[in-house]
C-alpha cells in the first residue's frame, strides 16, 4: 500500500489594508456589545422592548457580515485577507499591540455562522424565555455572548483574541448560571468557569513564548516567523492546552455536560456557534506554528480522536436528552480537532464540518428545546416515546438534525464528516490506520446513540409520565417563533454540505488561510472508506433500532454492563479530577492555612507576646515612688564609673 | 593641707546627701540632701581648679549655684503646692505616676 505523501506549504497570503465593508468589521463586535450594554443599563425599563433589541443586534451584525462575505468574494483570493489597524491599543518599547481587526475568508466565515445561527436562537429565545421575568438580562447576556464571540474571530493578534477568548468565558458562566437560584446550576456554572481559566493559563504561556521568541504576539507576525522547533512544539502544545479548555476537548471535557444547566438556546449557542468552537478556530489559525512542529500537530490529532470516542461512549448511556447532545458535541469538535491535527489536508475540513455542524447541532438543541417546553421541562429520554404525532415540526426538524449528524448522504453531515474520515486515512505508518478506525469507528457509535436519542423521544410507545409520579403530559407543537427558526436549521442540515461542496468551493474559499493542500491518496480507496462508514452507520442504526423500538424501553434505566455504567458516569471524569486534582489542592490549601495559622501567624504572634512580656516586666520599674528613681540613677551612676573605671585599667 | 582631704571631705558630703535623698521620707529633708550634693560637687570643682591652677572649675561651680538656686525656687513651689491640696510633704504619697 503506497502512499504518496507531500508536505503541502503553507501559502499564508500577506495581508493588506481594508476597503470598504471589511474597514467596518470592528462594527460587527460593536453592536451586539452596544446593545447588551444598553439592555442592562436601562434595566426593568427595557423590559418590554428590549427582546427584539437583542435580536436586532445580531442580526444587523449578520447584514455586515454578509456585506463582507459578498465584498470578499468579489475580489481576487490573494487580496482576501485584509487588517484594519484601529488604534495603538498597548505601547512600550519591547512589545505594542494594535487594536485592529483581521477580516479573512476563515474569520467571515465564523462571523456568518455565529451572526446567523446566533440571529436564529435569538428569535427561538424570544418565545422560549417568554416566562421567565428576566428575559431582558438574558438577552443581555446573549449579546454579550455574540460580541466576545465575535471579537473573538476578527481580532488580528492573539492578545485581542484573548480578550474575547475571556469575553466568552464570562458570558457562559453568566449564561450556565442564569438561573442560579439553583445551587447545582450555579456549581456548574462555576465548574466551566474554573476549568476554562486552566486552559486560558495555556494561552497565556503560548503568547509569553511568542513575545520571548519573536517580540510580536500579532497574526501576521507569528504566523509568518520561523520558530526552532522546541519552540514551535512549546508553543503549539500550548495553544492545545487552551483550546482543549474552552472546545471541551479531553482532558479539560468535565465542564460540558454540567453546562446543560443553562436554558436551552444558551446550550445550543454554546454548542453550535459560539465558544467550544473556538478551540478549534484557534488550532487552524495557528496552522503555520503547527506545520513547524510534526509532535505538536500529532498531539492534537491523538487528542481530538481519544475526545472523539469519549463523547461517543458517554452519549450513547445518557438519559438526559440535553447530556446526549453535549456529549455529542463533544465527540464532533474531537473529529475537526481530529482533522486539525491532520495538518493542511484537514484544516479546510475542519472547519467545513464544524460550519455544518453549527447548523444540524443547533437545530437539534432548538428542537430538544421545543420538546422540553411540550413536555413539562421533562429531560429524561426514557420518559418521551411516540411523541412523532404530537410534534410533527418538530419531529421532522429533529429527522434532519439526525440524518445530517449520522452522515446520510445528501445530508450535511456527510460531505464534511466523510471528508474527516477519509482525510484520516491519510499518511503513513500507524497514524492513517489508528486514526481512520477510530474516525470510522466513532461515526458507528454517533449513529447508535444519536438514533437512540431520535427513537426514544419520538418513537416506540408513550413513556410519558402520569398524574402520581409526575404531571400528566399533553404534549404540543411550540408557536411559530420557536419552530420557525427550527425550520431554517433544518433546512441548512440538509442541504448547506452539499452546496458548498460543489466543486470544492467551500476548501477553495478557506485556502488563502490554510494554505492549498496537495491532494493525497489514502491507504485505502476512497469509495471503500465511504461504503465502509455508511455500513457502520447503517448497523449503528439498526442495533438502535432493535434496541429501543423493535422491544419496548425500559421507562427505568437497566443496571446495565459495567462499560454502561461508566459511561453513565461520563466514564468517571469528575471523580478522576476531584482524586487528581481537587482532593490534593483542597490539601495543599489546607496545609497553606495551616503554615499560615501557625508559622507565620505564629511568629509575629510570638514575637509580639514576647516583647509585650519582656516590657510588662520591665514597666514593673514604674512604681511611681520618686526614691526608687533616686535609687535606679545612683546604681545607674554606680555602674557607670565603675565601667569606666574597669577601662582605663 | 593636702587637696585630697577637700575630695574626700565632698565625697562624705555626697553620700550624706545621696543617703538622705534615698532614705528620708520628707520631700523637704530630700530636698536638703539634693542641696547637699549639688555642694559637694561644687566643693569638688573648686578642689580641681585649685589642683588645676585654673579657674574652669570656679566658673562651673557659679554656674552650678546659679541653676540649684532656680532649682531651689521651682522645687519648693512644687512641695508647697502638693502640700496645700495633700495635706502631706511625704514623697511616697505622691506615687500616681507609674506603669
Amino acid at each position: 500500500m503506497l502512499a504518496s505523501i507531500h508536505t503541502a506549504p503553507l501559502e499564508a497570503v500577506g495581508a493588506i489594508p481594508a476597503t470598504g465593508a471589511a474597514s467596518l468589521a470592528w462594527l460587527l463586535v460593536a453592536i451586539p456589545l452596544a446593545s447588551a450594554a444598553v439592555l442592562l443599563v436601562a434595566g426593568r425599563r427595557s423590559d418590554s422592548w428590549g427582546h427584539w433589541l437583542g435580536v436586532l443586534a445580531p442580526v444587523l451584525s449578520f447584514l455586515l457580515g454578509a456585506t463582507i462575505a459578498i465584498q470578499l468574494l468579489g475580489l481576487p483570493a490573494d487580496d482576501r485577507v485584509m487588517t484594519t489597524q484601529l488604534y495603538p491599543w498597548i505601547t512600550t518599547p519591547e512589545l505594542s499591540i494594535d487594536f485592529g481587526t483581521r477580516v479573512d475568508p476563515l474569520s467571515v466565515t465564523f462571523v456568518l455562522l455565529v451572526t446567523f445561527v446566533g440571529s436564529l436562537i435569538h428569535v427561538y429565545s424570544v418565545a422560549y424565555m417568554e416566562h421567565d421575568i428576566d428575559r431582558r438580562r438574558f438577552f443581555a447576556y446573549m449579546n454579550f455572548f455574540v460580541g466576545a464571540m465575535l471579537l473573538l474571530v476578527v481580532a488580528d493578534s492573539y492578545a485581542l483574541l484573548f480578550v474575547g477568548w475571556e469575553g466568552v468565558g464570562l458570558a457562559s458562566y453568566l449564561l450556565i448560571g442564569f438561573w442560579n437560584f439553583n445551587p447545582d446550576y450555579a456549581t456548574a456554572a462555576k465548574k466551566a468557569f474554573v476549568m476554562n481559566r486552566v486552559g486560558d493559563v495555556g494561552l497565556l504561556l503560548a503568547m509569553g513564548a511568542m513575545f520571548t521568541t519573536i517580540g510580536s504576539v500579532s497574526f501576521e507576525d507569528v504566523l509568518g516567523a520561523e520558530f526552532s522547533a522546541a519552540w514551535a512544539t512549546a508553543i503549539g502544545l500550548f495553544l492545545l492546552l487552551a483550546a482543549t479548555g474552552k472546545s471541551a476537548q479531553f482532558p479539560l471535557q468535565a465542564w460540558l455536560g454540567d453546562a446543560m444547566a443553562g436554558p436551552t438556546p444558551v446550550s445550543a449557542l454554546i454548542h453550535a456557534a459560539t465558544m467550544v468552537t473556538a478551540g478549534v478556530y484557534l488550532v487552524v489559525r495557528s496552522g503555520p506554528v503547527y506545520l513547524q512542529s510534526p509532535d505538536a500537530q500529532l498531539a492534537v490529532a491523538i487528542i481530538g480522536a481519544i475526545t472523539l470516542l469519549f463523547g461517543a461512549i458517554v452519549g450513547s448511556a445518557k438519559d438526559d436528552m440535553k447530556k446526549v447532545l453535549a456529549a455529542s458535541t463533544m465527540s464532533q469538535i474531537g473529529y475537526m480537532m481530529l482533522a486539525a491535527g491532520l495538518g493542511p489536508i484537514g484544516y479546510a475540513f475542519a472547519i467545513f464540518h464544524l460550519f455544518t455542524h453549527g447548523f444540524f447541532k443547533a437545530g437539534m438543541f432548538l428542537g430538544a428545546g421545543s420538546v422540553m417546553h411540550g413536555m413539562n421541562d421533562q429531560v429524561s429520554i426514557r420518559r418521551f416515546g411516540g411523541l412523532s404525532t404530537y410534534m410533527k415540526v418538530t419531529w421532522v426538524t429533529f429527522m434532519m438534525g439526525w440524518l445530517a449528524i449520522l452522515g446520510i448522504p445528501p445530508f450535511s453531515g456527510f460531505w464534511s464528516k466523510d471528508k474527516i474520515i477519509e482525510a484520516a486515512f491519510v499518511g503513513e505508518g500507524w497514524h492513517p490506520w489508528v486514526f481512520g478506525t477510530v474516525a470510522l469507528l466513532g461515526a458507528g457509535i454517533t449513529a447508535f446513540y444519536m438514533s437512540r436519542l431520535f427513537f426514544m423521544i419520538f418513537h416506540g410507545d408513550k413513556r410519558w409520565t402520569k398524574a402520581p409520579e409526575g404531571p400528566d403530559q399533553h404534549p404540543h407543537e411550540s408557536p411559530a417563533l420557536m419552530t420557525v427558526p427550527m425550520v431554517i436549521l433544518a433546512i441548512g442540515s440538509v442541504a448547506l454540505g452539499g452546496l458548498l461542496s460543489v466543486g470544492g468551493s467551500f476548501v477553495t474559499w478557506l485556502e488563502p488561510v490554510t494554505g492549498h493542500a496537495e491532494h493525497h491518496e489514502p491507504v485505502l480507496p476512497v469509495l471503500v472508506i465511504m461504503i465502509a462508514t455508511i455500513a457502520v452507520v447503517l448497523a449503528g442504526v439498526a442495533i438502535a433500532w432493535r434496541m429501543y423500538v423493535a422491544v419496548a424501553a425500559p421507562m427505568t434505566a437497566p443496571h446495565g454492563s459495567a462499560l454502561t455504567r461508566a459511561a453513565r458516569n461520563d466514564l468517571y471524569q469528575d471523580q478522576l479530577n476531584e482524586a487528581v486534582f481537587m482532593r490534593p489542592g483542597q490539601a495543599l490549601t489546607q496545609g497553606l492555612f495551616l503554615a499560615d495559622e501557625y508559622v507565620v501567624d505564629g511568629t509575629a504572634e510570638g514575637t509580639a507576646f514576647g516583647l509585650a512580656s519582656i516590657g510588662r516586666v520591665a514597666s514593673r520599674l514604674q512604681n511611681g515612688y520618686v526614691r526608687s528613681y533616686a535609687g535606679y540613677i545612683v546604681g545607674g551612676a554606680a555602674v557607670a564609673v565603675v565601667v569606666m573605671l574597669a577601662s582605663r585599667m | 593641707m593636702s587637696l585630697t582631704n577637700y575630695l574626700v571631705l565632698a565625697v562624705v558630703l555626697f553620700t550624706i546627701g545621696g543617703t538622705t535623698v534615698l532614705v528620708r521620707r520628707n520631700a523637704i529633708i530630700a530636698f536638703m540632701g539634693v542641696e547637699l550634693m549639688l555642694n559637694a560637687t561644687n566643693l569638688s570643682l573648686v578642689t580641681f581648679s585649685r589642683m588645676h591652677g585654673n579657674l574652669d572649675g570656679q566658673v562651673m561651680a557659679f554656674f552650678v549655684m546659679v541653676v540649684a538656686a532656680a532649682e531651689v525656687v521651682v522645687g519648693l513651689a512644687i512641695i508647697v503646692s502638693i502640700y496645700r491640696t495633700r495635706r502631706s510633704a511625704s514623697l511616697d504619697d505622691v506615687s500616681l505616676l507609674k506603669h
